[in-house]
């Protein structure tokens, strides 16, 4: 499974969408496809750096992809902090923008955008998101 | 990324390109402050050159809004946003937020 390495650095986050542009070319799906993931990835990605590592340069992010049975597979795994996925609040979109408080919605666009999600901590190995686009048959 | 604002008659137009992520949102929400700071608040951003918005660049997009609607003195609206930004975009339901032209000519004609 092709597998990268990357800074957890924000200026890593353009690579890594490099790095998921070929995985989605691989599993050979459409630009808006493409698009949904790489932003998912991104969001994702920019959670880690600023939550779990809680800032940049403090460890970082594997990216690995994997396409069988009709999914295209991205695991991310980091050394940060673990964080309960349902304390995060979904931003209350649709108030009054004075209302708006900019929290939760990399979450959100991730579970919008994606089919799966999976998040898994372990003290040794670290914490591991999977995210999981169904592909057509 | 490339940022360059110019002034109009009764507004600015401040043009972006490339990727608005975590990396390079505050970039553009320093060029944004600086005119709200200067008590600009009837704004065009031209995204005809921007291929990738993260929930980053949204935020810096609604903070200034948030400013330049105070008063009711001005508006951020957005021209030439990309079919896939904008999707992403309605997605969530923040394109409620924002007045998004196919063109420049009719987004600063909008002020």
């Amino acid at each position: 499974m092709p597998t990268a390495t990357f800074p957890a650095r924000f200026d890593s986050l353009a690579k890594i969408g490099k790095f998921i542009e070929r995985a989605t070319k691989k599993a050979g799906v459409d630009d808006s496809t493409t698009y949904a993931v790489q932003l998912a990835v991104d969001e994702a990605c920019s959670n880690i750096i600023e939550h779990a590592y809680g800032g940049e340069n403090k460890g970082d992010i594997q990216c690995t992809y994997s396409i069988a049975n009709n999914r295209l597979t991205i695991t991310l795994r980091d050394k940060g902090q673990p964080f309960d996925p349902e304390k995060i609040q979904e931003p209350n979109f649709g108030a009054p923008i004075e209302e708006l408080k900019p929290r939760g919605a990399g979450l959100f666009l991730m579970r919008k955008l994606m089919d799966e999600i999976r998040f898994e901590f372990n003290q040794k190995s670290g914490n591991v998101l999977t995210l999981v686009k169904h592909l057509p048959e | 990324m490339e940022i360059t604002t110019t002034e109009y008659k009764r507004c600015e137009v401040v043009k972006a390109n490339g990727r608005i992520d975590s990396y390079t949102a505050p970039e553009l929400e320093e060029v944004l402050n600086q005119l709200t700071g200067n008590g600009k608040y009837k704004i065009v951003l031209d995204m005809s050159e921007v291929d990738f918005m993260s929930s980053k660049g949204w935020w810096v997009l609604i903070e200034t809004q948030k400013k330049c609607r105070r008063y009711n003195r001005g508006e951020l609206v957005l021209a030439n946003v990309k079919d896939r930004i904008r999707e992403s975009l309605d997605l969530v339901g923040m394109g409620s937020y924002f007045k998004i032209y196919d063109d420049m000519t009719s987004a600063v004609a909008s002020f």
